[in-house]
């Protein structure tokens, strides 16, 4: 540093000594994980083997990675708590403002540069897999901002609203043969019902206990889903509900499907499109909503909830129906998120609403930081195109053996990505604030005002 | 003098088993800046929250505006223009003070916004310099500023304000306490303020109310009580600043 104070020296006697206990502790970890090892031979016989080598291999991994550590990171960390802030480089305002208009782009103009650059057959993959997949997450993770960022709720069991509207549309569409178009927005509906349902008793609580009772909800809906088995079929699922169709006209290989009305050859990937951009118009339904609604008292009062509900109250704000509104929103979303995702799938069974998902909704949230928009997609993104991304990580076979599956270690690598966002950026991604209202000009509200681990 | 427009009769408040309020009789009439001093723990506070419906009185009642208030939950309290400037400021940290204002008028006149904002800013031209920035990294003379500007917001006939000079600079309790004076003489604002700089507050009030242990123990006139040997050793020797 320049200035002020001198970076404190690094005592290496403390940092080999962490270092060594750090190595210890993980070799009691990993040995009855790593060190043992049980297989059973052609006769079914248990044999148990010991992975020395690959043991104390982790071992001196973690002993080492603690001491560059103590060595580099943590004075580097330190050096920047003392360093003043500085104003952002111009460059970053320049950005900054050009990056959602070309984000916006880009993901409009996706399909066209995935069937440009790989061509008609792998596209459908790309767009499917991908592109899909990601903006559900994106959508997701936009509903679920409105209960845990600006109302500072925090939701573990945002996945049954998810579940209301599939299991919605699933059902509806297959008793009574309703189209996506109707049930779409009746689907959003009845998730909202359940969202104020689950908000009446749980007012009251805040913090971890809501938290608490919100992830039993999840729990509940997905039990119920899997127990009632004359409505839901249970484990088995629900198969071939009614694929969305473009105005009326199905996307099917008949005279009166979307190709032969259209003169063009049948192929799986106009689904695909038509899928890609209609989930793209609801993730953006649901920024385009929230944007307009935290201009409006009611949006407002959700973030003053979030700041301080004593205060709310002193003012005349209702804060029940502040948090219903909230609650009933975010399930909204989540359940037109939930119709699109049946109708996408053709299939849904139990085992997409499983507590994981809300945990990977949620933390989309955290990491991309908490209220903000772009933060959130980008988050997404990442989160859940990374995974996509692992599935096509063939080389890696070449170097780990043919078994090797990259998947495997998502877990792991989400582990890793939290940890280091929580040391780089502890608020998440983006933690500046927009003001909602100004009177002049718009300024930014800089990450280190606002409040760290808090809603 | 007709009725009064806060009436508070033979009030007890709990707090589980502990009795608060011990039977606690008080009036604020229109146009009036009444206080009410006391030591720690004597209920001062206990008093204002119980006005506004938290914790609720277990006995006696509380009158406002010719209506009843003492079962009705806080924002309807709220609803009837009493508005309240809370012990601890309490205002909103991540939202910027224009934001914070804008909260302050949820239960207001939206047409009157832009008049109200012009006032409140006048009355603490600091609130103008600081509008766009986030209310949790002003001062503490100015987050208290914008409490009070906030409770102003709502157009209310009844202002409570809860320790408005706890842990200010004796500049900045001046300037606050002209403010309050400002405003009732000139909006004719009905001011009830609780307050442990006894000095301050009986100088401003038109009347005044002494508690000590959930008791109401005295009352006069601020000028009346400000003489009286027993409130000057108790609570003005030492305290003048």
């Amino acid at each position: 540093m320049a200035s002020g104070a001198p970076a404190k020296r690094v005592d290496a006697v403390r940092a080999l000594r962490d270092a060594g206990v750090t190595a210890l502790l993980t070799f009691g970890l990993f040995l009855p994980l790593i060190g043992f090892q049980t297989v059973t031979d052609v006769r079914n016989d248990l044999i148990l083997n010991t992975r020395w080598p690959l043991l104390f291999a982790v071992v001196a991994l973690v002993g080492f990675s603690r001491l560059a550590y103590s060595f580099a990171i943590e004075p580097w960390l330190q050096n920047r708590a003392l360093k003043p802030a500085v104003e952002p480089a111009a460059w970053r305002g320049k950005v900054a403002r050009w990056i959602i208009p070309f984000a916006i782009g880009f993901v409009v103009a996706y399909p066209a540069i995935v069937l440009a650059t790989a061509g008609f057959g792998r596209a459908v993959k790309w767009i499917d897999n991908f592109g899909i997949q990601v903006l559900i997450y994106v959508m997701l993770g936009w509903g679920l901002n409105i209960v845990v960022g600006l109302a500072g709720l925090l939701d573990l069991g945002y996945v049954a609203f998810y579940a209301v509207g599939a299991y919605s549309y699933a059902l509806l569409a297959k008793t009574f043969g309703f189209s996506f178009w109707i049930l779409l927005p009746l689907a959003g509906t009845l998730a909202s019902f359940w969202g104020i349902l689950l908000g009446f008793p749980v007012l009251r609580l805040r913090g971890d206990y809501l938290a608490i009772v919100t992830l039993a909800f999840g729990e509940i809906i997905r039990i119920v889903l899997i127990n009632w088995v004359d409505l839901t079929n249970g484990y088995a699922g629900i198969t071939s509900i009614p694929r969305p169709t473009f105005f009326g006209i199905p996307f099917n290989a008949d005279d009166d499907g979307f190709a032969a009305v259209f003169g063009l050859e049948y192929s799986p990937i106009y689904r695909t499109i038509f899928l890609y951009y209609l989930i793209l118009a609801l993730a953006f339904l649901t920024a385009f909503v929230t944007m307009r609604l935290r201009r409006l008292p009611v949006g407002r009062a959700w973030e003053a909830l979030r700041e301080d509900e004593i205060a709310c109250r002193s003012l005349g704000i209702n804060t029940t129906n502040t948090k219903l509104t909230a609650f009933a929103m975010g399930a909204m979303f989540a359940g037109f998120a939930g119709s699109f995702f049946a109708a996408r799938q053709g299939f849904i069974s139990p085992d997409s609403f499983t507590f994981l998902e809300s945990a990977t909704i949620l933390s989309i949230v955290v990491l991309g930081g908490m209220g903000s928009q772009i933060g959130v997609a980008i988050a997404a993104v990442v989160m859940i195109g990374g995974t996509e991304i692992m599935r096509e990580l063939d080389f890696l076979k070449l170097v780990f053996g043919s078994t090797f599956d990259p998947t495997q270690y998502r877990m792991l690598l989400f582990g890793l990505a939290m940890v280091l966002i929580m040391i780089w950026r502890p608020r998440g991604l983006i933690t500046t604030r927009q003001p909602s209202v100004v009177l002049k000009e718009r300024k930014a509200i800089a990450s280190d005002l606002v409040k760290e681990g808090h809603g | 003098m007709t009725t009064p427009l806060l009436t508070v009769r033979s009030v007890k408040t709990f707090y589980g088993r502990v009795m608060a309020l011990k039977g606690v009789d008080l009036d604020v009439n229109e146009g009036e800046i009444v206080t009410l001093i006391g030591a720690n723990g004597a209920g001062k506070s206990t008093l204002m929250m119980t006005v506004c419906g938290n914790p609720r009185a277990r006995e006696g009642m509380i009158d406002f505006a010719g209506q009843n208030i003492t079962r009705m939950p806080t924002h309807e309290i709220a609803r009837l223009k009493l508005a309240q400037s809370p012990e601890g400021r309490r205002i909103f940290s991540r939202m910027t003070v224009l934001e914070n204002l804008q909260m302050g008028a949820t239960t207001a006149d939206p047409s009157h916004f832009k008049r109200d904002l012009d006032r409140v800013l006048t009355l603490f031209p600091r609130l103008q310099q600081r509008i766009s920035q986030r209310g949790g990294t002003l001062s503490g003379g100015e987050q208290q500023m914008l409490a009070i500007a906030r409770a102003l917001m709502a157009q209310p006939r009844l202002l409570l304000l809860d320790e408005p000079s706890l842990g200010l600079a004796p500049l900045v309790v001046r300037q606050i306490f002209d403010a309050i004076k400002t405003l009732n003489a000139e909006d004719g604002l009905t001011v009830f303020l609780v307050e442990q700089n006894a000095y301050h507050a009986l100088k401003l009030a038109h009347r005044g109310y002494v508690m000590v242990n959930g008791f109401i123990t005295m009352s006069g006139t601020g000028h009346e009580l400000l003489e009286r040997p027993e409130i000057k050793s108790a609570y003005l020797e030492g305290g003048r600043h």
